[in-house]
């Protein structure tokens, strides 16, 4: 595969001064691709600061650099042969800016490693021939460097051959070539050194025209990573990028996770008209659906027959480049495509020293800076993803401290939620919120007739249960139609009532649910008394006061209700002939006259999502489970 | 895929990215042909809308035939066009006929950025730089956060791969979105090519003469050229041995000129 556009990126890594920046300075030199002139000003500098020259600085442009003579960022800079484009990725060697190594060599193609024959392997030799293997880099190349220093003795070669292979196929590496060049000089990157007539492989760059660009991967199912839905007309676009597979107008797709399942419908282009498809892996693309479903960004379209995995707890391979270690219960949002959700580190199985490969053989309570380590994750809410690298973009993942990357890593394998359990244990719960992801709580809405109880408690129902939190609704007007027939309006009916309905919420919660409970309830002292019985029973409980006028929901008036009760027909009725005494210190207080209902609706799932997650008991139970 | 599909669809991700993640994007347009190639990837980005502002930092120094071209292209796109000139500075007498270029740089683009910012209070701005311009450039990332100050701390980045960014901030801080960093000159010539984008007629040799980079007209030169179609251009890159912004004077007015401007804020 060498087609013209067959554009290759190119990592360079190895140990700080083995001669990295000076390598590329004099591939892009001896490409001609350095301007007219450029050598020669960083010849007149070098002057000036009373510097030697050296083809580093083609690289090093920043002032820090030339300095201290290191490579402070990642840098890309093209070059061609007759053959081929390239572009390389300069990631710097020394050690505290692993950060920017990542950075560059997960977008590579191929990587250069370098070794200088002088020093042979060292730390950082090994240390990013492992992050290579990590980011999923198969096609190395490794250049002995400063062969001129060693009288390029055939022997040195050799040995640093047989160690770094040794090293490189426990990682499951094979270099393609071991290359003997003195870049300083330029031998060995064009043409083969003449110093070196017992080497008969390829000099450096014919080795790297060998290599291929990545391609997408093909033959794989769609996966369909959604980016955002777009509303710029009465539509809903799906946006997103097809990272593997193909999406075609007519065919059935279903997004994970969530399960909701429509057929595609058009494929919106511009500025050419709609097309039919196939769009293919590693194309953006913009598709309305057949059905107005509610899709959401972090969700993967994929057909019904071959769906991602999804699951709340993975085991995987991680790097941390934090300073602050990734400690056992940590909580931090994970971002794996566009879906983020927060995980909580559940055990760390091993720390990997990333230089002997030596694994620590007692599990690890953290994993520092610059540490690779296998470890256990549990997210908060179902993620789907394709673990073992079948689909890469799928299956690898991000861990946020603050507003940074702190680490990435591959997902090896799903944890089912049951595998290996006692089921002889009792259900408890803290086994409950295991299962569920979070904990029971009472929402309990009070408030006139009319002033929107009833709406706010089906839309937050929605906005939980798409959240991925188990929502329950009991409903005044329900119960009073069953589990409260033959009840009227007097003190002591109503004061029933609201038990049995609280006795109700209890049962929901106590079993898993976030209930939202929409009855008037008016009295203070039958709602002092809910409160208390969640608190016995200890079931969180939020009192939310959906405020809204007298004459504003008699205005409203959706039942009709205020009409007849003004007639006489409905005695006692909260309000017009009944009191309704307002919370003195509700949880929380929405006026519903004054703010759009999406609005209030925000602050509630806000409170009823804090309530069922923000628990020091949600994974209480972790120490037994695991 | 080719690889000027590969550009166009990391780019198209990129844009879509900055949209969400952000409150209030804008997106910089010097009407030059990067400019021009980010228009035409925002409209792809979202099916024929640009959904953000489009702000030109206008200097008064401008070519007349590029506001002719503003002035069209707002029309034929359908823009939300801010134009911003540091008035203040103008006032003060900042200007090529009395001052260095590269406080006038610093002044007319810098500060007026800085200025527009704080009037739109936008969190992120796209813009068209290319890593290949210039090797201060070369180190930036997709999103590149700027603090309060306008500056960029080229020295603590935060780490970018795997499609991820960041793309939160703290109050008064931006990020620079940059789509087009990975994009080489003749990409940008050949996906114009490709597209059929509008372009300023500069850029086309009259007279033996084009414009391979587009700035402020006192410091702006024009290059020796017979190229008047865009394959043309392109084999006169292939070939050439200098620099595209070797006819933009402020990058070369003293060592390091362009690192001192970026770290204070310029693009």
């Amino acid at each position: 595969m060498s087609a013209p556009h067959d554009h290759l990126y190119l990592v360079v890594v190895g140990h700080v001064d083995h001669g990295k920046s000076t390598l590329i300075g004099r591939l892009l030199f001896d490409t001609n691709s350095v301007p007219d002139g450029k050598k020669e000003r960083i010849e007149a500098a070098c002057k000036a600061e009373g510097m030697e020259f050296e083809y580093a600085f083609l690289m090093d442009a920043l002032l820090e650099e030339q300095a201290q003579n290191i490579t402070m960022d990642t840098t890309r800079v093209p070059f061609r042969t007759p053959r081929r484009q390239f572009t390389i990725i300069d990631a710097p060697g020394h050690k505290e800016f692993l950060k920017n190594m990542i950075t560059g060599a997960a977008s590579a193609d191929a990587a250069i490693l370098i070794v200088d024959a002088n020093e042979g392997l060292r730390e950082q030799t090994r240390r990013h021939g492992y992050l290579l293997s990590l980011l999923g880099l198969k096609q190395v190349v490794v250049a002995v460097n400063k062969m001129d220093l060693v009288g390029y003795d055939e022997k040195i070669f050799a040995r640093i051959r047989a160690e770094l292979t040794e090293f490189l196929g426990k990682l499951h590496v094979t270099a393609s070539h071991f290359v003997p060049i003195a870049a300083k000089h330029g031998e060995g990157l064009v043409h083969v050194s003449t110093h070196t007539p017992w080497y008969h492989g390829p000099a450096l760059l014919e080795a790297l025209e060998q290599f291929r660009a990545t391609p997408p991967i093909a033959g794989a199912p769609l996966r369909l990573t959604v980016q955002d839905i777009y509303r710029f007309d009465a539509r809903r676009i799906v946006a997103g990028l097809v990272e593997a597979g193909s999406v075609s107008i007519g065919d059935p797709i279903e997004f994970s996770p969530g399960g909701k399942r429509s057929r595609v419908k058009t494929i919106e282009t511009w500025p050419a008209a709609n097309m039919s498809g196939p769009v293919g892996a590693g194309l953006p693309v913009a598709i309305t659906l057949d059905d107005e479903l509610f899709v959401e960004r972090g969700q993967i379209g994929a057909p019904p027959s071959a769906l991602p995995t999804e699951a709340r707890e993975f085991t995987g391979r991680v790097f941390w480049l934090h300073a602050e270690p990734l400690r056992v219960g940590d909580t931090l949002p994970l971002r794996l495509g566009t879906q983020e959700a927060d995980a909580r580190l559940v055990a760390v199985s091993r720390v990997l020293d990333a230089v002997t490969l030596d694994a620590s053989l007692a599990p690890a309570t953290e994993v520092k800076r610059h540490e690779v380590a296998e470890l256990r994750l549990r997210v908060r809410r179902p993620i789907a993803f394709d673990a073992g690298g079948k689909i890469p973009a799928l299956g690898r993942f991000v861990l946020m401290r603050g507003r940074r990357i702190a680490g990435g890593g591959v997902i090896d394998s799903a944890v089912q939620p049951d595998a290996g359990r006692d089921d002889t244990l009792p259900v408890t719960p803290a086994s409950r919120t295991t299962l569920l992801g979070h904990r029971g709580a009472v929402i309990w809405l009070t408030g006139l007739s009319g002033a929107g109880k009833s709406t706010l408690s089906t839309a937050l129902e929605q906005r939980l249960f798409r959240a991925g939190i188990l929502p329950a609704v009991v409903d005044g007007d329900v119960l009073r139609a069953g589990l409260c027939q033959g009840l009227g309006f007097s003190d002591t009916d109503r004061k029933e009532n609201i038990r049995r309905a609280a006795e109700a919420a209890l049962l929901l919660a106590e079993a898993g649910a976030v209930v939202i409970t929409a009855l008037i309830s008016p009295f203070r002292a039958d709602r002092q008394l809910v409160a208390e019985l969640c608190r016995v029973r200890g079931v969180p409980f939020a009192e939310v006061f959906v405020n809204a006028p007298l004459a504003e929901c008699e205005r409203r008036d959706p039942k009709q209700l205020y009409v007849r009760a003004r007639a006489g027909q409905i005695p006692k009725f909260t309000g017009i002939d009944s009191p309704y005494e307002p919370p003195l210190a509700p949880t929380l207080e929405l006026r519903t006259d004054l703010e759009p209902v999406e609005q209030s609706l925000e602050k509630l799932f806000t409170l009823a999502a804090t309530l069922a997650r923000e628990s020091d008991q949600l994974f209480a139970d972790s120490g037994s489970d695991i | 895929m080719s690889h000027l599909d590969e550009l166009e669809s990391h780019s198209i991700y990129l844009l879509r990215e900055a949209y969400h993640a952000f409150g209030k994007v804008g997106m910089l347009w010097s009407m030059g042909k990067d400019s021009n190639v980010l228009l035409w990837l925002a409209k792809k980005s979202f099916t024929g809308h640009i959904p953000f502002p489009v702000i030109h930092v206008d200097t008064t120094y401008e070519f007349p035939e590029m506001l002719e071209f503003r002035a069209w292209a707002q029309q034929h796109y359908g823009l939300e066009l801010i134009v911003h000139i540091n008035t203040e500075a103008r006032a003060r007498g900042i200007g090529y006929e009395t001052t260095d270029p590269v406080t006038v740089t610093h002044e007319l683009k810098s500060v007026a950025l800085q200025q527009v910012l704080g009037l739109h209070k936008f969190d992120a701005l796209i813009t068209g730089i290319r890593r290949d311009e210039d090797s201060t450039r070369a180190k930036e990332r997709y999103f590149s956060p700027r603090n309060a100050e306008f500056e960029w701390d080229y020295k603590d980045q935060p780490p970018e791969f795997w499609n991820h960014f960041t793309t939160e901030v703290g109050p008064g801080e931006h990020v620079r979105v940059q789509p087009l960093l990975d994009w080489t000159e003749i990409d940008i010539w050949r996906y114009c090519d490709r597209e059929k984008i509008p372009l300023p007629g500069m850029y086309f040799a009259r007279n033996g003469r084009r414009f391979r980079s587009l700035g402020c007209m006192p410091i702006t030169k024009d290059v020796p050229s017979t190229a008047t179609t865009i394959d043309q251009i392109i084999e006169e890159l292939k070939v050439t041995r200098t620099s595209e912004r070797a006819g933009r004077a402020q990058d070369h007015h003293e060592r390091n000129a362009m690192q001192k401007l970026r770290a204070k804020g310029f693009m």
